[in-house]
């Protein structure tokens, strides 16, 4: 898709809306969810004469954590300013923003692209009011406005120009996502607007050092997917006007993702004068040494820290590490899991943890997945619990429920709630281990076919199978496989 | 009746001698009666006072103390919002606008019960030392209907000194309680910058906006900055300094207190009345045992200057809001959204703000930032730093409130430049958020002579103390008070 001849130069813009209870700059509702129009709303909000702004001291916090897990700069002082300019979703006909001393600045995030780290630079993160939303009913004669959003806290983050392929790009925003919802910062949700992103693409020859002399904007993504082909659409048109031997204009894009293109929005030729100026209504903000350190003190466990120690002390597979890792409460859920079945090991001897871990990792990735997503539920939203998943799990290592059973009792537990040893013997699933049950049946089995007997020993493999499948029938579907497989083959030979 | 300070009022009304609707309807008739004379009212809540009078007199009738101000009249610039009723900043973009909230300050009062007559006159949106740019006229100065009561406050400073109501709120930028104050003979207080909560009061330059209050005596303004005073959690500018009982500890004692006399404000073109008479009031504070030291504050040429450029950026900012979308004046008629816009504006803006939106504008714009707004806050910060120096040395400043008294309505109207000139006295303290009074201290007469006022027009003694420093000024405006009785003294408006 992308041309050789040509590099790309790509660089994020990315807005989060923070998960706080109250708004930047007043106590009204931040409730992203909120669809009745004009709810989340007080005098603050909607810019009445005489209001004033509170900064939200939990926003505050929550952009200096990010700032310090992208490895940023937080200066003792920062300030917020004023940026001007008229629109009938801004109410106050500024926008409370920051504007030369962001929160954090001079950071970094490294990420891992095809099995190599690749730092990408962070420029700065401060932090800003939303506007609201204008609202154009169709086919009336008038436009609303809709200020839920309005003042809504938003930690804007920059990166420096450092990302080289769409791939680069959707494995930068992932990682990026995953920190914010490690922090517990925003639920960073692209599909809902809680996570935007805006990639300022351009493309040069390679070695060529110095930036182009133009970027595209490309707005209105939401998702990872749309992000990646937004950005390679874009390659690909600044390639093919490049080999024309024409420049791209600096313009600002829309992804339109019926038609899967981008779609010129607006020419940022009349840039906008916003005469930015200190909001006298707000003191200066000051981060102490202590305060910095305390927030370190109380960093959560980071998604590389933790892609790390599952790698190394669960020892899983990296495209299960990256499965878990990239969703938070299923990583948190497995965790939870592995502590359960720990703390049975310290009970019983003999059992081989990485064998249950990787059981446990199946199976939260595989079947309690597939019920999640369908159902677009978390983990702790669901019935079962880490100590019956557990349970679960070591019922199968144990030999006492078949495969095929377990999928069954896991469903139940998913739909009902309940104890997977309880609802084994409710449906009558226990499977049947005991050798001397098993040899009984064998026995019976052999007597009554001696034709495929003798097929199998003459080498016809397929006859082994016809017997397991008597046995099992003999043992009404409850006999273990394995435990059948071994005498069966013992006996016969 | 009308003069009675706030103290004995109080009296009164605990003593049951009179009851807060008999005080509501008295001083609504007479704002009857002679608010066709000052205009000192853009809106007067006849319906409402009454009704809060009888709530204020229901309360006093049942056991337990009375908040100071439970069932005393007033009235409040418009510019600060009160809940349901019409708060306008004398703007006709906001003609019809009734805030669905209280400014923190209203709330206080009402928590007091105090029974609100009305909404006082200003410059629009407080732009102006006149209240000539005011959208519904000027009003009149009660000493002499044919001038101008000054301002922005010149609303509460007229109903005060014309006997309307016992006290007015008020608020300052650079000289909007002082220069008023002193044209109308009253006692005015503007307080230390954070020191009374901003909120809810419409904003002209935030980090400069003042509110504060008029009133009869130095002892009352004691007691109001006792209620309006202290931390706000919804002003995040409010200084977290606790509140003293400042009329408590009232003490006309003011043996050893040093006062500086600062030589720049003793400007050229000044009136030599005014002179005169705030000199005379130096020897009657010395009398008292002040001590006087000439101080110099060679920076305070530079004060206009810089709240040339600081005031109207942030008033270009602070009116940003006004667009003719969620509330005010709004063009009903336009093609498109900058119709909306420029109509709504240019029809709701009276010239003065206009002025002042371009200036600020322009200021602020890409390249001029540097040059003008951040040079000014540099410059803004030597004056902070040589009034701090200078009350190292003083306890006090003294110096005239205003160069002039009161002039004739209009005869500032050519002058754009009028206010500014007319600020200078009061400017630097407001850029240094310092607290001051000003305080009637004698007559003088007009440059133009033409008066009926025998004596004269009022002077008006500025004071003015260190950051916090409420305390001093007010035992200095005390102890003067105790000793003159120029603020007992009213105009005969019949």
């Amino acid at each position: 898709m992308t041309n050789s001849a040509y590099k790309p130069v790509i660089g994020f813009e990315i807005h989060v809306q923070l998960a706080t209870k109250a708004k930047m700059f007043s106590p009204a509702p931040n409730n992203p969810d909120e669809t009745v129009p004009n709810t989340n709303i007080d005098e603050i909000v909607t810019g009445q004469p005489g209001t004033l702004p509170v900064a939200n001291k939990e926003a505050i916090r929550l952009a200096a954590m990010v700032g310090l897990a992208l490895n940023c700069t937080i200066d003792e002082f920062s300030k917020f300013d004023r940026k001007h300019y008229f629109y009938p979703d801004l109410p106050k006909g500024y926008q409370i923003s920051q504007y030369d001393q962001p929160i954090a600045k001079k950071g970094y995030l490294d990420i891992e692209v095809n099995g190599k780290t690749k730092r990408i630079g962070i420029t700065r993160a401060h932090l800003e009011e939303d506007a609201g939303k204008n609202v154009h009913p169709e086919g009336l004669p008038y436009s609303l406005v809709d200020y839920n959003r309005a003042g809504a806290p938003l930690l804007e983050i920059v990166t420096e120009p450092d990302i080289e392929s769409a791939e680069e790009g959707r494995i930068f925003l992932q990682e990026l996502r995953n920190i914010i919802r490690y922090l517990g910062a925003s639920s960073a949700d692209m599909e809902k607007g809680t996570m935007r992103c805006e990639p300022n693409i351009s493309v040069r020859k390679p070695g060529e050092t110095t930036l182009p002399k133009y970027k595209v904007e490309v707005k209105n993504i939401n998702s990872f997917k749309f992000a990646e082909a937004a950005i390679n659409f874009e390659i690909a048109r600044h390639t093919e006007m490049l080999e024309k031997g024409e420049t791209p204009r600096q313009v600002t894009m829309g992804w339109n993702e019926k038609n899967n293109c981008t779609v010129e929005q607006r020419s940022k030729e009349d840039a906008q004068d916003y005469r930015y100026m200190p909001d006298p209504d707000l003191p200066v903000l000051q981060f102490p040494q202590e305060y910095l350190d305390e927030l370190r003190n109380r960093m959560p466990e980071l998604p590389a820290q933790k892609r790390i120690r599952f790698l190394e002390e669960y020892k899983l597979p990296l495209a299960d590490v990256e499965n878990l890792i990239n969703w938070k409460e299923l990583a948190f859920y497995f965790e939870d899991v592995v502590s359960e079945l720990d703390e049975w090991r310290s009970q019983e001897n003999g059992l081989n943890r990485e064998q249950l871990i990787k059981m446990a990792a199946n199976w939260c990735l595989q079947d309690f997945s597939a019920l999640l997503n369908q159902d677009l539920k978390n983990p702790l939203d669901s019935q079962v619990g880490p100590e019956n998943f557990a349970e679960l799990v070591k019922l199968i290592v144990q030999g006492k429920i078949s495969g095929s059973a377990a999928k069954t009792v896991f469903r139940t537990m998913y739909e009902k709630g309940g104890d997977p040893s309880e609802i084994v013997e409710d449906m009558g699933l226990t499977q049947v281990s005991d050798e001397g049950a098993i040899a009984g049946a064998i026995e019976k089995v052999i007597a009554e076919n001696p034709k495929a007997v003798a097929d199998y020993k003459a080498g016809q493999q397929k006859s082994f199978g016809f017997l397991v499948g008597q046995c099992m029938k003999e043992l009404k579907g409850k006999g273990n496989p394995q435990v059948i497989n071994d005498l069966l083959r013992k006996k016969l030979s | 009746m009308e003069f009675l300070h706030l103290t004995e009022l109080r009296k009164k009304l605990d003593s049951r001698e009179i009851s807060s609707s008999e005080l509501a309807k008295y001083f609504l008739a007479r704002i009857k009666k002679l608010e066709p004379q000052l205009k000192a009212f853009v809106t007067v809540t006849e319906e409402a006072a009454l009704k809060d009078a009888q709530e204020a007199d229901e309360f006093i009738g049942s056991p337990g103390e009375n908040p100071f101000l439970c069932g005393i009249p007033y009235v409040s610039k418009d510019l600060f919002a009160t809940r349901g009723i019409r708060t306008t900043a004398s703007s006709k973009i906001l003609d019809e606008y009734k805030p669905p909230f209280d400014a923190t300050v209203t709330r206080k009062l009402k928590e007091q019960k105090s029974v609100l007559l009305g909404k006082t006159n200003l410059d629009e949106f407080a732009h102006g030392s006149s209240t000539e740019t005011s959208a519904y006229g000027p009003s009149h100065n009660p000493w002499d209907t044919s001038r101008i009561p000054g301002g922005s406050s010149g609303g509460s400073a007229a109903a005060v000194a014309g006997g309307l109501s016992p006290w007015a709120t008020a608020t300052e930028t650079g000289g909007s309680i002082r220069q008023p104050s002193s044209l109308c003979g009253v006692s005015g207080w503007k307080p230390t910058y954070g020191r009374v909560s901003r909120y809810g009061v419409i904003a002209m330059a935030s980090s400069l906006d003042s509110p504060g209050a008029i009133a009869h005596s130095v002892e009352d303004l004691a007691h109001l900055a006792e209620i309006m005073a202290g931390q706000d959690e919804k002003d995040s500018t409010t200084g977290h300094v606790p509140v003293p009982q400042y009329s408590r500890n009232l003490t006309a004692d003011i043996k050893g207190l040093k006062i500086g006399i600062p030589k720049e404000y003793f400007l050229d073109g000044m009136e030599e009345g005014i002179k005169q008479r705030v000199m005379e009031a130096v020897k009657e504070l010395e009398k008292m045992g002040a001590k006087t030291v000439e101080v110099a504050l060679p920076n305070t040429k530079f004060g206009s200057l810089v709240y040339a450029i600081v005031a109207p950026s942030e008033i270009s900012s602070n009116l940003m809001r006004y667009d003719g979308i969620r509330y005010g004046h709004t063009v009903p008629a336009a093609a498109d959204l900058l119709e909306v816009y420029e109509k709504s504006r240019a029809e709701g803006f009276g010239d003065e703000a206009k002025r002042r939106i371009m200036t600020g504008t322009y200021v602020l714009s890409a390249g001029y930032y540097d040059a003008y707004y951040k040079k000014a806050q540099k410059v803004r910060r030597l004056i902070v730093n040589e009034f701090a120096e200078a009350f190292k040395q003083v306890d006090l400043l003294v110096c005239p409130s205003s160069p002039n008294v009161a002039i004739k309505l209009g005869s500032a109207k050519d002058n754009p430049l009028f206010g500014y000139i007319a600020d200078q006295l009061n400017i630097p303290g407001s850029l240094a958020g310092l607290p001051a009074l000003s305080v009637p201290c004698g007559y003088a007469r007009p440059a133009d002579n033409d008066t009926p006022s025998m004596d004269g027009l009022p002077v008006g003694l500025q004071i003015i103390g260190p950051q916090w420093g409420e305390q001093q000024v007010f035992n200095a405006g005390f102890a003067y008070q105790q000793a003159t009785d120029w603020h007992k003294q009213h105009p005969s408006l019949e």
